[in-house]
């Protein structure tokens, strides 16, 4: 980096600083995500309008609760538009259990009720003869290159899952019964079936890893974390998402 | 696969935790954040909170107790007590809980359990069954309720079975006539309610060895629940898992 340095100084501080929002969808419970980022030293806020689910340097968006509450819960606070938006620039997003799953097109738990659509496949229930919910500790391999992902125990509690790995995003798988997907990301958008808050030492490493690269462009290795950065595309620098 | 989870019990009462024989006579055995922090980083698999005397009370678990363990411990938290209504069951996830037990008031009123279900999933409706030996049920356990002071008239098998009808996702299976005794699980109350019911069970009262909690896990259940061995140090969660580990069980390590 020969170029002399900007006349605004680098705001990499304010992006490791930067305070977590979660979404609010009154059907979950964000408790022990609160807790899990506290103990990151990160202080996080409630999300509930398009306006700041748009700008929002980190954005979790929990899950405890059935399909249709949690998508009726985006609908009414109309925070479904800018949800996509944000997924498909790949800014860092972390989806935790429901949150996966209504990021995807559809889920038999409600046939007649649209996911977001930002991960291609359709949610089914576990197969009837695998202990259904799926609770507790449960081993996920990460089958690609992951920025984020290692293999490990990770805890799980639910009854749907995603069977099949979705084309153009990077995932780990897990089995219960048959494999399912454990988690998929791509850029800074991290989608997890398990409960990273939930899991312990992996699941704080997990967390930090999200948070030390997720908004971060990959711009040739320099780390010019500008805050308003992060919303550019993360697949090296200018590439189109 | 899905490992068999090891669990920890606090019994607490008034912010501390107790432990009983057969849910009396209880003793203080510590602080709740203290045993728990302890008890997760040993590798305890989850924590049960069970404020024993909330429902005599008639009140709810205390919200500062739950807060507070949430903050500390950063595996899953399953708080059961005074749970009378699906408002309850929010306030105790609000508080920190990831999970809620439901007894008495659940045997009174079951659709409780399809209300906390449906709001909240099913993976947050455990369904806390007491059960003591009764001859005359056709499992030959019957259902306490107010800490295993009252008789309800219900077969325990027959009970688990409604109750997971009802949305319960999971089953929190307690002898009442082994708890506190060292004695072992009770594998007969466990078989009759395992061949009833497709969801997970939690086994508790008993337990003072890792050879009581390899045995109820080759019947089937897939979590063992214990209090007294790892409050007193007999065992620590982690020697523990490495001998169930040696037993032929699928434990995190």
């Amino acid at each position: 980096m020969m170029s002399p340095p900007e006349p605004r100084a680098p705001r990499s501080n304010d992006a490791e600083r930067a305070a977590i929002g979660i979404v609010s969808t009154g059907v979950a419970n964000v408790e022990a995500v609160r807790a899990a980022f506290a103990r990151l030293k990160r202080d996080t806020y409630a999300v509930e309008t398009p306006e700041a689910v748009a700008s929002a340097a980190f954005l979790v968006l929990p899950g405890v609760g059935s399909f249709e509450s949690g998508m009726r819960a985006l609908q009414d606070r109309g925070i479904v538009d800018p949800l996509v938006r944000r997924v498909s620039e790949r800014r860092a997003t972390l989806a935790i259990c429901l949150g996966l799953q209504l990021l995807c097109d559809a889920s038999d738990e409600a046939p007649d009720i649209e996911g977001l659509g930002c991960i291609p496949g359709r949610v089914s229930r576990f197969a009837a003869d695998v202990r259904s919910p799926q609770l507790g500790w449960n081993r996920i391999d990460v089958s690609h290159e992951s920025r984020f992902l290692r293999s490990g125990f990770m805890y799980f509690a639910h009854s749907y899952r995603l069977a099949e790995l979705p084309e153009g995003w990077i995932g780990a798988s897990c089995r219960h019964g048959a494999r399912f997907v454990a988690a998929v990301e791509r850029g800074g958008v991290l989608a997890c079936q398990f409960h990273p808050e939930l899991s312990g030492a992996s699941g704080r490493r997990l967390l930090a890893r999200w948070l030390d690269f997720a908004p971060l462009p990959t711009s040739g290795g320099a780390a010019s974390a500008v805050a308003d950065e992060a919303a550019a595309p993360l697949e090296g620098a200018g590439a189109p998402c | 696969m899905l490992n068999v989870r090891v669990i920890p019990c606090l019994d607490v009462r008034d912010g501390r935790v107790v432990k009983g024989v057969r849910f009396r006579d209880l003793e203080d055995q510590g602080d709740p954040v203290a045993l728990a922090t302890r008890y997760e980083r040993e590798g305890a698999d989850e924590i049960v909170i069970l404020d024993v005397t909330a429902t005599a009370d008639g009140r709810l678990a205390r919200r500062r107790t739950v807060s507070a363990v949430r903050r500390a411990l950063a595996i899953p938290l399953t708080v059961g007590g005074g749970v009378r209504e699906l408002a309850d069951a929010a306030e105790l996830l609000d508080a920190g809980a990831d999970r809620v037990s439901v007894n008495t008031a659940a045997v009174e009123r079951p659709e409780l359990l399809t209300e906390i279900a449906d709001s909240l999933g099913a993976q947050c409706a455990v369904i806390a069954i007491d059960a003591a030996g009764d001859a005359n049920r056709p499992s030959g356990y019957e259902v306490r309720t107010h800490s295993g002071t009252r008789s309800v008239g219900l077969d325990a098998a027959a009970w688990a079975s409604e109750a997971v009808d009802r949305g319960a996702g999971e089953i929190l299976l307690t002898s009442f006539d082994r708890d506190g005794t060292r004695a072992g699980y009770d594998l007969d109350l466990l078989r009759a309610v395992r061949d009833a019911v497709p969801v997970p069970i939690i086994v508790s009262g008993g337990a003072s060895s890792p050879g009581h909690m390899a045995a109820a896990i080759s019947e089937g259940a897939d979590a063992v629940l214990a209090a007294s061995i790892f409050h007193q140090e007999e065992w620590s969660v982690g020697r523990l898992k490495d001998r169930l580990s040696r037993l032929g069980a699928p434990v995190r390590r």
